[in-house]
C-alpha cells in the first residue's frame, strides 16, 4: 500500500540498506562471541574476531640456543635451530627490540665480532661464530609470524568438561522442564474459569491477574526464601519449581484468558446444551482450541527460566554442582574475566537450546507477545 | 542423570497431581450435586457456584503464597531491622534517603527509564516499519528478534567482549576500541568511564528490548486501516509525513503498552548490571543494590527490603493504569 506514493527506486534502495545496517548492528555482538567460541586463546588476543578468517601476524622473539648447543663446523662455531612452530609462517625478523623487523627471511647479517647470523624463510636459523660462543642465554631472535586461520572446538569441550557446564546444563533442564510444564496447567483452568465460568469476584480477580503481571520479583525473594526454610523446604529443585511455577502464573493466566476469551461462544454453548459438564467441555474443546496460546506461554516460561539467574542464585544453592548455566557464567565472567575463549565457549553453550527454541518456535512466541500485548492497548 | 530422572518424575507427579485434583473435585461435586434426580435444579446451581473455585483454587493458592503474601511481608521486613525481629519504625527509609549509593541508584534508574524505553520504542518503530517494506523483511525480524531470546548473562558477556580492552599499543579485540582506535584515539575502558558506562550498559537491554517493540509494533502498523493511508497518499503525502503524521498517531496506543512494558523491565534490570559492574564505577542501580543487601555479606533484611518497595513504588502507576486498562477492556 505504502509504494502507491510511487515506487522509487531509491527508496527502496534506501530502506534495503537502512535495514541491512540496522541487521549488521544487531547481529554483530553476537556473531563476534561466536567466532570466538571456535578461535584458541592465542589467536583470539593475537587478532580481532573480525579478522579471524585471515592469517593472523604476531610479533614474539625466542631465544636462540646457548654455548651448550654449539658445535664446530669448518673451524667455525655453530648453533642452529628454528624460529618458527608448527603452521607458522616467517614474515620479517630482527634482532634488536629497536628493530624487531630489520631483514627479510634469508638474508644474512653480520654481528659484533665476526658473528654471522642468518634466519631461512623456513624458520631454521643459523648463528656462527668464529670463537667459541660463551653465553648462557641464548641472543633475541625477533620475529614476525603469520598463523593461518584455525579454528577448534576444544573451547566446547574444555567448557563442558573441566569448567563444570555440563552439569550446569544438566542442572538448568532439570530446573526448567517441570518450572514450564506445571504452571501451564494449573493457568490452563483457572483460565478458563475466568474467561467462561460466571461467579462473583470473576472481575476482581482479572484485575488482581493483571496486576500481579508487574509484581517485581525481588520483592518476593526473602520472605519466601524464609517461607521456605520454615516448611522444611529448604534450597532445592522443588523449592524453585514452586517459586518458577508462582511467578509465572500470572502471564499465564492472563494470556491463556485472553485467549480463550475469544474462542467462539456457539461451541461452548452447544456443547453445555448437549449436557457436556464444564470438565468436559475444557478437556475436550478449550484445551485443543488453545493450543497456540499454550504454545505461546510455554515458550516464555521455557526462555525466562533457562535464562533466569536471580531466581536460581536465591532459590538454589551456590555449590558448583548446584549451579544453573547463568550462574556458571556469571562465576566465570568474575574468575575468568579475560579468557574469552572459555568466556565465549560457555556463553554459546547457555544460550543455544534457547536460540533453538527461539528460531523454532517463533510463530508461537510473537502471537504470545501480541496477545499479551496489542489488547491491552 | 538422576537428577533428569527427578525432573522427569516430578514433571509425572505434578501433571498426575493437578489433574487428580481437577478431575477428582469434579467427580466429588458431581457425587454431592448430581446434575440429575429430584433436586436437579437446585443441584446444578450450587455445582455451579463451587466449580470455578475448584478450577481457579490453585492458581489463587500459588499466587497468593508466591505474590501476594511476600509483597505484605516484605512491607513489614521493611519496618523491621536487619534479622527482622525489632521494628525498627522508618529507621531504613531514612537510611536510604541519606546514602549516597541509594541516590546513585535512583539517579541511574531514572536515567535508564528516560533512556531504554525510548530507545528500544524508536528503533523497533524504525526497524518494524523498515521490516515490513523489504522482500527480506522477516529474516531481518528475526536478526533483531533474537537477543530476546538470550540471558542477559549472555548478553552481558556478549557486550563485555565488544567492550573488551586492551592496553595501548596491543592488538584490540574489544569491536569498540578497534574501531575507535582506528579512529585515532587511545583505548578506553568502556565500563569505568564515570556516568557514560552506564550507557554502555543501557545499550545491553536497548539491543534485547528492541525485537520486542518492534515485533508488537510491526503488527500495529500492519492493523491501521488502509483507508486512511491512501486517502494520505491520495493528499500528496511524503513518506515522512506518511509515517509520523499518519501511521504513529494511530498507533499511540500500543506504543504506550510497549514503552511501560520496558519500563516495568528497566526498573528490574539486575542481572546486567550484575554481571557486567555489579555496580561499580557508578553504575549501581535498586535491584542490584538490593541483591546486594539481602544477599551479600551480612544480610540487611530490613533495608534490602526497603529498597524493594522503592522498585515496587515505582511500578505500581503503570500496575494501577494497566489494571485500569483491561478493565475498560472488560466492561
Amino acid at each position: 500500500m505504502d509504494n502507491i506514493a510511487g515506487t522509487r527506486a531509491r527508496l527502496v534502495w534506501a530502506v534495503n540498506l537502512a535495514a541491512a545496517v540496522l541487521v549488521i548492528l544487531w547481529v554483530v555482538p553476537t556473531i563476534g562471541l561466536l567466532v570466538s567460541s571456535f578461535r584458541d586463546r592465542d589467536q583470539i588476543t593475537a587478532s580481532g574476531w573480525w579478522r579471524a578468517a585471515f592469517p593472523a601476524t604476531i610479533s614474539s622473539f625466542v631465544r636462540a640456543g646457548t654455548a651448550q648447543d654449539q658445535f664446530q663446523e669448518n673451524g667455525l662455531w655453530v648453533i642452529e635451530g628454528n624460529v618458527l612452530e608448527p603452521g607458522q609462517g616467517l614474515e620479517r625478523w630482527g634482532t634488536s627490540s629497536r628493530a624487531p623487523e630489520a631483514y627479510a627471511p634469508g638474508e644474512t647479517v653480520d654481528l659484533k665480532d665476526g658473528e654471522v647470523i642468518t634466519v631461512a624463510p623456513d624458520g631454521g636459523y643459523r648463528l656462527t661464530a668464529p670463537q667459541e660462543f660463551t653465553n648462557t642465554r641464548g641472543m633475541r631472535i625477533f620475529i614476525t609470524t603469520t598463523t593461518p586461520p584455525r579454528f577448534t572446538t576444544d573451547n566446547y569441550a574444555r567448557v563442558i568438561g573441566a569448567e563444570g557446564l555440563g552439569r550446569a546444563f544438566l542442572n538448568t533442564m532439570t530446573v526448567t522442564i517441570p518450572a514450564t510444564v506445571i504452571p501451564i496447567l494449573i493457568a490452563a483452568f483457572a483460565a478458563y474459569a475466568l474467561a467462561w465460568m460466571q461467579f462473583p469476584g470473576r472481575a476482581l480477580l482479572v484485575a488482581a491477574v493483571v496486576g500481579l503481571l508487574v509484581v517485581p520479583l525481588q520483592l518476593s525473594l526473602i520472605p519466601l526464601l524464609r517461607f521456605h526454610n520454615e516448611i522444611g523446604l529448604g534450597k532445592g529443585y522443588l523449592g524453585i519449581w514452586l517459586a518458577h511455577t508462582g511467578f509465572g502464573l500470572p502471564l499465564a493466566i492472563y494470556l491463556l484468558r485472553n485467549y480463550m476469551v475469544g474462542l467462539p461462544k456457539e461451541i461452548i454453548e452447544s456443547a453445555r446444551v448437549d449436557g457436556a459438564t464444564e470438565f468436559q467441555i475444557f478437556r475436550r474443546i478449550i484445551l485443543p482450541l488453545s493450543f497456540p496460546a499454550l504454545a505461546s506461554f510455554a515458550i516464555f516460561q521455557f526462555l525466562w527460566v533457562w535464562n533466569d539467574l536471580l531466581v536460581a542464585t536465591v532459590f538454589l544453592g551456590n555449590r558448583p554442582d548446584q549451579l544453573v548455566m547463568t550462574g556458571v557464567l556469571r562465576e566465570l565472567l568474575g574468575s575468568r574475566g579475560g579468557d574469552w575463549e572459555i568466556l565465549a565457549a560457555s556463553a554459546f553453550v547457555s544460550i543455544a537450546v534457547p536460540l533453538l527454541v527461539f528460531f523454532a518456535l517463533q510463530k508461537y512466541l510473537v502471537r504470545g507477545l501480541l496477545a499479551g500485548s496489542v489488547k491491552g492497548g | 542423570m538422576e537428577q533428569l530422572m527427578l525432573a522427569g518424575g516430578t514433571i509425572l507427579t505434578g501433571v498426575f497431581a493437578c489433574v487428580a485434583w481437577f478431575w477428582g473435585a469434579n467427580f466429588v461435586l458431581d457425587t454431592l450435586y448430581p446434575p440429575r434426580g429430584p433436586n436437579i435444579g437446585r443441584n446444578i446451581l450450587r455445582a455451579n457456584m463451587i466449580r470455578p473455585w475448584l478450577f481457579i483454587g490453585p492458581a489463587i493458592l500459588f499466587l497468593g503464597v508466591y505474590l501476594v503474601y511476600p509483597v505484605f511481608k516484605s512491607t513489614l521486613m521493611s519496618f523491621q531491622d536487619s534479622d527482622a525481629k525489632a521494628f525498627v519504625g522508618f529507621a531504613n527509609y531514612n537510611w536510604l534517603l541519606s546514602d549516597a549509593k541509594f541516590r546513585e541508584s535512583i539517579f541511574n534508574n531514572l536515567m535508564w527509564l528516560l533512556v531504554v524505553p525510548a530507545a528500544s520504542t524508536f528503533f523497533g518503530l524504525i526497524a518494524a516499519q523498515i521490516t515490513d517494506r523489504i522482500k527480506w523483511g522477516n529474516f531481518a525480524k528475526s536478526m533483531i528478534f533474537m537477543p530476546m531470546a538470550i540471558s542477559f548473562v549472555g548478553a552481558g558477556v556478549i557486550w563485555k567482549f565488544v567492550y573488551d580492552y586492551r592496553a595501548e599499543g596491543q592488538e584490540q579485540i574489544g569491536l569498540l576500541n578497534a574501531i575507535w582506535v582506528s579512529l585515532g584515539n587511545s583505548p578506553e575502558t568502556w565500563l569505568t568511564v564515570p556516568f557514560w558506562n552506564n550507557f554502555f550498559l543501557m545499550i545491553v537491554l536497548i539491543w534485547i528490548q528492541t525485537g520486542f517493540a518492534m515485533v508488537i509494533l510491526s503488527a500495529a502498523l500492519r492493523g491501521i486501516p488502509e483507508e486512511t493511508i491512501e486517502a494520505a497518499i491520495l493528499d500528496g503525502a511524503n513518506p515522512w509525513q506518511l509515517f509520523f503524521r499518519i501511521k504513529v498517531p494511530q498507533i499511540w496506543g500500543t506504543i504506550a503498552v510497549v514503552w511501560t512494558t520496558i519500563t516495568i523491565t528497566v526498573l528490574k534490570v539486575f542481572d546486567i548490571v550484575f554481571v557486567m559492574t555489579n555496580g561499580e564505577w557508578g553504575t549501581q542501580v535498586l535491584a542490584n543494590m538490593m541483591y546486594n543487601w539481602m544477599f551479600r555479606g551480612a544480610p540487611d533484611y530490613g533495608r534490602g527490603s526497603a529498597i524493594a518497595l522503592v522498585i515496587m513504588a515505582l511500578v505500581t502507576p503503570i500496575m494501577i493504569w494497566n489494571i485500569r486498562n483491561a478493565r475498560k477492556e472488560m466492561a
